[in-house]
């Protein structure tokens, strides 16, 4: 009976998203002001009747009702109550539901904050994204219901894939949603705008903060994605090029080129069009990549369907919101104006730079994911794309990017005076030159890869540039506006990703080692010995443990467990490395298989400043947050804010 | 700057950025495009040798072999019509195992595949997609062993 509820509140949902979609569309279409008064309670009901059907799914499986299929599929009585409520979005048709949910969550914070909008205006965002809300939730109900039965019930669960048993995986799905679902509020404002015709610098402005809270959260939601195949996957990569891993990266370049062209549309009043169709692709992004992760065109841990239907209803969606919003600014982009204009060195320029390179990079990355899938559908062959294509077309427009951002910082709207400013950067550079030789040749001693110098220069240059705004305001002891420093940090966390990168691409050392208890073998000046296995028991699963110990010149640095995990229900290996953590470096042993003769193969591994990957992303993220946090978001603004006087120097992000 | 200016001159960015763009993307692409062969196919001689390519098979049952110690393994993959001798040093993923599906990345060396690397994703009930398809493919004799 409990399932069934959960059917009737997802019906109940859909229908309310119609109603949300047809008063907000149709209500500001006709002016009429009682429908439109009727989005908002539309949208918490829809809100309402989710959150119970997604509650009722967890309840499922918090009591192991193996009478619901998915549970069946998902978990086993003898799981772990936290994976149990994580095993809710762990496969094809939950992850679906937390979709919808997390879309829920999204138009109520829009309804809920957005009192001071223009009703009309605010009716046709609701409406849109009521729209998207029915188009999933006919999707999980037509295709890919949970809470479909399994007659006769499953006397036992056939559990969750155990590399999904993970704390970093039970939070990286909620976070990676929330940011590709969230690129669906700026997509909601753009058709808003264009069914609306107003564009305005005001228009930005509500924009803004509901763009960077998304990004924000597709950050940190690839960063835990990267660190989970880190130590989880057990081989020590932190990105693959995967194509479910592009999935998601695409649609946070398209929205990083997204924040910061809404910045020149809110502070100048240009770039109109052009931010348009950057919310257009943005949310595009995000569908192509549901419909690549969930179609089973592509197979991957991520692919949990191969059901044709769902393939092909996806990409009825993604077609529809494509080729509806494109028509849509087809018709209405020629309409928008633009005045006034900005010379050659201002920062418009370097924020358009910015945009080109980010969408060429993002442009690069859809090719290649794409092409194989192209060429198989078309039995041209079946190929792979390898990951130095990528490395290639991310890097050769991203390396001009670290010079660009640590310089357009500092740039003026309209006409940049750089000149104050440019003894100071070349200072910075200088200092950047030095410090990366340092560490290069002095702390490493040797050159590294052909990018390396450059790669730790870039970073630090942008990481100084960042800090120069904040510390000369706080000298002064002026004020900085949470934008700007959200900006600074923002930047500054570039800064460290790309020291992170530079130091595990340049000088990691991963060595696969035949050992036995007692011998042991070395790698970059630290002696792994290898002291023996023993047997260990956890929850569901039964495990080989290797223990290794760490020495440098002799004294001990730490001792390290590696084991070999075997799932009891679902007889699947799993192995599970022991890393120790530094502040410049991880120490990673992976224990693969009996070689026989008493010897185990093992994996070693040295990743020189691999931290700061995510560290940096993490930096990066608190940025946005710091930026959404600033008052000018918060303060009802009436009137259009007037274009900045010529010359003026205000530099707020 | 007039505006007609600034426009040409855009459209000549944009235009070189895209130029650009295409003459990487396509040098980048050339170099890494990794093609996939059955083992009919290289057995037919259809693969190229010393080039770096994709096999994909069901690892014969009872063909996994090492010296005891070694790092080294060889094992046989077949699409149940031909079969191809496999070489690999290092770990081998969690889920390999015999009668297993997997891909191997590597250079085909006088009849041998030399792997670099051997990938057998990360579910038990997975098959890698060219692998599935080159087992759909129609098989004169009785496929056996298959699951």
């Amino acid at each position: 009976m409990i399932p069934e509820l959960g059917t009737l509140a997802m019906i109940i949902a859909l229908l309310l998203a119609a109603a949300q979609a047809f008063f907000g569309l149709v209500g500001a279409h006709r002016n009429r002001l009682s429908w439109m008064q009727a989005v908002t309670p539309a949208v918490a009901g829809v809100w309402v009747f989710v959150s119970f059907a997604f509650g009722i799914l967890a309840y499922s499986f918090i009591v192991h009702d193996f009478s619901v299929g998915y549970v069946a599929t998902n978990s086993n009585s003898e799981l772990p109550l936290m994976y149990r409520v994580a095993a809710v979005w762990g496969a094809h048709e939950g992850s679906l539901l937390l979709w919808i949910l997390i879309l829920a969550t999204w138009a109520l914070l829009v309804a809920a904050f957005s009192k001071s909008l223009p009703i009309a205006f605010r009716a046709r965002v609701l409406g849109v994204l009521g729209l998207v809300g029915v188009g999933f939730s006919s999707f999980t109900l037509l295709t890919s219901s949970p809470f479909t039965r399994l007659l006769p019930a499953a006397a036992e669960g056939a559990d969750l894939n155990p590399i999904l048993q993970d704390p970093a995986l039970a939070i990286h799905p909620p976070m990676l949603y929330m940011g590709y679902v969230g690129t669906s509020v700026a997509f909601a404002f753009a058709v808003a705008a264009m069914l609306s015709g107003r564009l305005d610098p005001s228009w930005a402005r509500w924009t803004r903060p509901w763009t960077v809270a998304a990004w924000m959260c597709l950050t940190v939601g690839i960063a835990l994605g990267s660190w989970w195949a880190y130590y989880e996957l057990g081989w020590g990569g932190w990105w693959f090029w995967d194509p479910v891993e592009n999935a998601s990266f695409m649609p946070w370049l398209a929205s990083t080129a997204l924040i910061h062209s809404l910045a020149v549309t809110e502070k100048r009043g240009l770039f109109k069009n052009w931010t348009l169709l950057l919310a257009i692709f943005a949310f595009s992004l995000s569908l192509l990549g549901t419909f690549l992760v969930r179609s089973g065109v592509l197979v991957s841990v991520h692919a949990f369907a191969s059901d044709p239907s769902r393939g092909m209803f996806i990409l009825g969606l993604l077609l529809f919101f494509i080729v509806g919003s494109l028509t849509l600014y087809a018709f209405r982009a020629a309409s928008l104006k633009t005045e006034g204009g900005f010379e050659l060195v201002s920062r418009e320029s370097f924020l358009l730079l910015n945009n080109a390179l980010l969408v060429a990079a993002a442009f690069l990355i859809l090719i290649g994911t794409l092409w194989p899938l192209l060429m198989d559908a078309f039995n041209l062959g079946k190929i792979s794309v390898g990951p130095p294509y990528f490395n290639m077309v991310f890097l050769v427009p991203t390396l001009p990017l670290l010079v660009l951002v640590g310089i357009g910082m500092h740039a003026a709207w309209r006409r940049a005076l750089l000149a104050n400013r440019a003894r100071l950067l070349w200072l910075i550079a200088g200092g950047a030159v030095a410090i990366a030789l340092l560490i290069t040749l002095g702390f490493y001693r040797s050159i590294g890869l052909p990018l390396t110098v450059v790669g730790f220069t870039g970073g630090l240059f942008v990481m100084g540039s960042a800090l120069l705004d904040p510390l000369s305001r706080w000298r002064r002891g002026q004020a900085l506006s949470r934008a700007a420093l959200g900006m600074a940090v923002a930047h500054f966390g570039v800064g460290v990703f790309v020291i992170g990168i530079s130091g595990v691409a340049s000088y990691k050392i991963e060595k696969d080692v035949s050992m036995g208890p007692g011998d042991s073998a070395e790698i970059s000046g630290y002696t792994f010995k290898f002291l023996g296995t023993q047997s260990v028991k956890g929850p569901n699963y039964e495990a080989l443990e290797a223990r290794v110990a760490v020495s440098k010149n002799g004294a001990a640095v730490t001792e390290l467990a590696t084991q070999k995990r075997s799932f009891k229900v679902q007889s699947m290996p799993m192995t599970h490395a022991g890393i120790a953590v530094a502040w410049n470096r991880d120490l990673f042993v992976a224990l693969g298989d009996d070689l026989g003769a008493g010897k185990w193969s093992m994996r070693l591994q040295y990743k020189p400043l691999v931290r700061y990957i995510w560290i940096g992303a993490v930096i990066v993220a608190l940025g946005g947050l710091i930026a959404t946090l600033d008052r000018r978001y918060r303060v009802r603004v009436t009137a259009d804010a007037p274009a900045l006087e010529p010359g003026s120097a205000e530099k707020v992000a | 700057m007039t505006p007609r200016r600034k426009r040409l001159l855009a459209i000549a960015a944009i235009l070189a950025g895209v130029g650009l763009a295409t003459a990487v993307a396509l040098k980048a692409f050339d170099n890494n495009l990794q093609y996939f062969y059955d083992p009919s196919e290289v057995v037919a001689g259809k693969a190229p040798s010393n080039k770096n390519i994709r096999v994909g098979g069901m690892v014969t049952k009872g063909s996994v072999q090492r010296s005891p110690g070694s790092l080294e393994v060889q094992f046989v993959i077949t699409d149940f019509a031909q079969s191809v001798k496999v070489s690999y040093t290092g770990l081998l993923p969690d889920l390999f195992r015999e009668g297993q599906g997997i891909i191997a990345h590597g250079r085909l060396q006088g009849g041998v595949f030399v792997a670099d690397e051997v990938l057998a994703k990360h579910d038990e009930k997975y098959m890698p997609p060219e692998v599935a398809k080159s087992l759909k493919k129609p098989i004169p004799q009785a496929a056996e062993g298959r699951t």
